[in-house]
C-alpha cells in the first residue's frame, strides 16, 4: 500500500504542547487508518497526544505527516494546514 | 526539573512549631489519588472491572464538559486547556493501554492506571527539554481526575497515612489534623495559616516540627519530594543538596541533645531568683499527652481542651466516655490540678457530629459556653462527666468564652443542676471543684472586676484574646502580622485582669500561646500571673527562663513599659533588659 506524506515545519511558538497535539490528535482520530507524524526517523501515532509530545518539538521542527491511505488525504491537508497556521496561536 | 538533578529550593514562612525533620512530602490535597488499593481481579471479572475504568472516563469527560458549559463567557477563550484535558482521557497511551493492562495482567483499574502514568511521567523525564514540564502536570491532572471518580475520593482522607511523612497542604481544618495517626508525621508545612493557627497548636502539641504561612508551597513541591523543613526558623527547603542534609542532620542532632538537656532539669520546680514559685503546666488535647506534660516537668494541667471527643465522630460521647478519659487524666495527674475547659466547639473547631448548619462567622458565632448553654443537656453531659472525675483527684473547670456575667450566673446554674442529678442517682462526685472562666474576650476584661467576685480563678486565653481586641484572625496571613502579645493594647488588657484578680483573691492564670513562649516570661511575671499553662513541649525552656528572672525586677519593668504606647519600644525594651539572659536561656537554632 501507498504511503503518502507531507513535510511541515511548526512555527507556533509554544511548539507541539499539550494543546496543539491535542487538536493533531482530535484530527487523526476521525481517520480510517493510521496517521504517522515523524521527526527525525522517530514515528509516533498522530492519535495520541501522549505519543506526540513524546517527539518533543518546538518551534522550527520540521515533522513529516504520513498517512497510509489515500481516503485519509483530506485530514492530511488539513493537519498539515492546522500546522501552518500555528493553531491559530502566534 | 528531572528527577537526576534536581534544584534546590528554599522557601520561608512562618516558624509554627520549632524542630527539625527531613522526609518525603505528602500531599494531603491530593489525597485518595496518591494512595491507591492494588487487588486482582479473575478472569471472568475483568471485563467489569474495565467497564467500572471506562466510566469513570466517562464521568471525568462529563465532568469537564460541564465545567466548560458552565465557564462564564470571559472564560470560554480559556477553555481549551479543558478541551486538551478531554482528548487526553482518551489518549490511547492511556486510556488503551490502561485497559490493556487490567485485561492482560487482572489487577484493579487505579493499579493499572497508576501504573500506565507512571511509565508516561517516566518517558517524560528522560526528555531534556523544558517546554516539556507542563505535559507531565497535564497527564497527571487528567489521570488524578479519573483517579477520583474510580475510589470516589471527593473527601481527604488523611486518616490513611501508613508512611512517615512531611504533610504538604493548603491548609489543615482542626477537623482534618484530628483524623491524622499522630505517630505517622515527621512535620507539617502549610500555605496558609500564621504563628497561632491551630495547625501550628496541633504540631506544637504534637512535637513536630511545621512552618506555616508558605503561600505557594503545594505549588512547587511534588508529592514524594524530598524535604527538610526547619520549624525553629521558618524554612522548608524542597529537594535538598547533600551538603543541606548534612547541616540539617546536624542541627537536628543539637536541638535533641539541647532538649534532653532542659528536660532533664525541668523535673524541678521553678523559681525566681528571689523565691517566687510559679507553677508551670501544660496544654492538653488528649489523655495521652498527660505522659508528654509530665514528661518535661508539668505541674499540672492548666487547660484540657475537650473538644476531641466530641470531633471526628459522627454521634455526641456519653457521660461515661467522657468519664473514664477525664478520669484517666485526673488519676495520672493526682494531687496536681487538671483544669478541665469544657467544650468550645463551633468556633473553629467544627463539630463534627453536627455540623450542619454553617455559620458565616464562627468565631463571632454559637460556640463555646453560648453553645452549651443553648444545648443545656449536652453541656450537663459533660459537667457529670467532670464532677464524677473529681473524686479521683484535683479537678478545675473553666467555662470558656465568657463575655458577660450572665453567662457564668447560667453556667453555674447548670453546674449545680449536673451535681443534684447527680445525687439523686447516687453516683459519687465531688462538688467542692474551684470553678473558673476563660478571660478571652475583651468584655470580660472591662468587666474583670464584677466576674472575679463569681468565681475562683481568671484563666487568660491570649490567642483568643488577641484576636478579639484587635479584630484579626490569626490564620489570615494578611492581617498575621497585628497579632502581637507585646502591643500597649494587650498589655493593658492583662495588667486590667491581673490587678482586678489581685484586688478580689482570685487567682489569675494564664494559658494561650503567650504563656509558653520564653520570650514573653519577663513580662508575664512582672503582671503578676501566678500560673503559665503551656503546649508540654514548651515547658522546660520556660522554666528554665523562669529561674533566671528577679521577679521584683519584672515588676518594676512591666510597670515601665505600660508607659509606652509603641509595640516597637517595649519589644526593644524586652531586648535591652532580657536579650542576653534570654538568648542565654533560650536554644537558638
Amino acid at each position: 500500500m501507498k504511503q503518502l506524506a507531507r513535510d511541515v515545519v511548526i512555527i507556533n511558538k509554544l511548539g507541539l504542547h499539550a494543546r496543539s497535539a491535542a487538536k493533531i490528535a482530535a484530527m487523526a482520530g476521525e481517520a480510517h487508518h493510521p496517521i504517522w507524524l515523524e521527526k527525525d526517523g522517530q514515528r509516533v501515532d498522530a492519535a495520541s497526544v501522549i505519543e506526540i509530545l513524546t517527539l518533543m518539538c518546538p518551534q522550527g521542527t520540521q515533522v513529516t505527516v504520513v498517512i497510509d491511505h489515500p481516503d485519509d488525504t483530506g485530514i492530511l491537508n488539513a493537519i498539515v494546514k492546522e500546522i501552518e497556521s500555528g493553531f491559530g496561536e502566534i | 526539573m528531572f528527577a537526576d538533578h534536581l534544584e534546590e529550593i528554599r522557601i520561608n514562612g512562618i516558624k509554627a512549631s520549632p524542630g527539625i525533620c527531613i522526609g518525603k512530602a505528602y500531599m494531603v490535597d491530593q489525597e485518595g489519588v496518591d494512595i491507591v488499593e492494588r487487588y486482582y481481579i479473575d478472569k471472568q471479572h475483568r471485563s467489569k472491572e474495565v467497564k467500572r475504568f471506562k466510566a469513570a472516563v466517562r464521568k471525568a469527560i462529563d465532568e469537564l464538559n460541564e465545567i466548560i458549559t458552565n465557564a462564564p463567557e470571559e472564560f470560554q477563550q480559556h477553555t481549551g486547556i479543558i478541551e486538551t484535558h478531554m482528548v487526553l482521557l482518551k489518549d490511547k497511551m492511556l486510556y488503551d493501554k490502561t485497559i490493556q493492562l487490567i485485561e492482560a495482567e487482572g489487577i484493579n483499574a487505579e493499579w493499572a492506571l497508576k501504573r500506565i502514568v507512571a511509565g508516561l511521567k517516566s518517558m517524560f523525564r528522560n526528555i531534556s527539554d523544558t517546554y516539556l514540564r507542563e505535559r507531565t502536570a497535564d497527564i497527571e491532572q487528567v489521570s488524578d481526575r479519573i483517579m477520583r471518580n474510580l475510589v470516589g475520593a471527593d473527601k481527604v482522607n488523611i486518616g490513611a497515612i501508613d508512611k512517615r511523612v512531611i504533610l504538604v497542604a493548603r491548609d489543615l481544618s482542626p477537623a482534618e489534623t484530628s483524623q491524622i495517626q499522630l505517630e505517622r508525621i515527621k512535620g507539617f508545612i502549610t500555605d496558609r495559616g500564621g504563628q497561632a493557627s491551630h495547625t501550628g497548636i496541633i504540631a506544637r502539641t504534637l512535637e513536630i516540627p511545621a512552618v506555616v504561612g508558605l503561600r505557594n508551597a503545594t505549588r512547587l513541591i511534588n508529592n514524594e519530594d524530598l524535604l527538610a523543613v526547619d520549624g525553629t526558623n521558618g524554612v522548608v527547603v524542597i529537594h535538598p543538596s547533600d551538603n543541606t542534609l548534612v547541616e540539617f542532620e546536624e542541627r537536628q542532632q543539637r536541638y535533641e541533645d539541647y532538649l534532653t538537656l532542659i528536660t532533664r532539669e525541668s523535673h524541678h520546680r521553678a523559681e525566681t531568683p528571689d523565691g517566687h514559685y510559679v507553677p508551670v503546666m501544660g496544654n492538653i488535647e488528649l489523655s495521652e499527652e498527660v505522659v508528654s506534660v509530665r514528661d518535661h516537668g508539668g505541674e499540672g494541667i492548666g487547660l484540657y481542651r475537650t473538644e476531641f471527643q466530641y470531633l471526628s465522630r459522627s454521634e455526641f460521647p456519653t457521660e461515661d466516655e467522657l468519664f473514664d478519659k477525664y478520669r484517666e487524666v485526673v488519676e495520672v495527674m493526682a494531687p496536681l490540678p487538671v483544669s478541665i475547659r469544657t467544650l468550645d466547639i463551633n468556633g473553629d473547631k467544627a463539630i463534627g457530629a453536627n455540623g450542619n448548619d454553617e455559620e458565616p462567622n464562627p468565631a463571632l458565632g454559637l460556640r463555646a459556653i453560648r453553645y452549651c448553654l443553648k444545648n443545656p443537656e449536652l453541656f450537663k453531659t459533660q459537667l457529670k462527666a467532670i464532677l464524677r472525675a473529681a473524686v479521683y483527684g484535683n479537678v478545675r473547670i473553666i467555662f470558656p468564652l465568657i463575655s458577660n456575667t450572665q453567662e457564668v450566673e447560667d453556667a453555674q446554674k447548670l453546674l449545680q443542676e449536673a451535681a443534684d442529678e447527680l445525687d439523686r442517682t447516687g453516683v459519687p462526685y465531688n462538688g467542692d471543684i474551684e470553678a473558673g472562666i476563660m478571660v478571652e474576650v475583651p468584655s470580660a476584661v472591662i468587666l474583670a472586676e464584677e466576674l472575679a467576685k463569681m468565681v475562683d480563678f481568671f484563666s487568660i486565653g491570649t490567642n483568643d484574646l488577641i484576636q478579639y481586641a484587635f479584630a484579626i484572625d490569626r490564620g489570615n496571613q494578611n492581617v498575621a502580622h497585628m497579632y502581637q502579645p507585646l502591643h500597649p493594647a494587650i498589655m493593658r488588657l492583662l495588667k486590667q485582669v491581673a490587678d482586678a484578680a489581685r484586688n478580689n483573691h482570685i487567682g489569675v492564670y494564664m494559658c494561650g500561646e503567650m504563656a509558653g513562649d520564653p520570650y514573653f516570661v519577663p513580662v508575664l511575671l512582672g503582671l503578676g500571673i501566678q500560673e503559665l499553662s503551656m503546649n508540654p513541649l514548651s515547658i522546660p525552656a520556660v522554666k528554665r527562663v523562669i529561674r533566671a528572672i528577679e521577679a521584683d525586677e519584672a515588676k518594676k519593668f512591666v510597670n515601665q513599659a505600660l508607659q509606652e504606647t509603641d509595640v516597637k519600644r517595649i519589644t526593644a525594651m524586652v531586648e535591652e533588659s532580657y536579650g542576653s539572659i534570654l538568648a542565654k536561656q533560650i536554644y537558638k537554632a
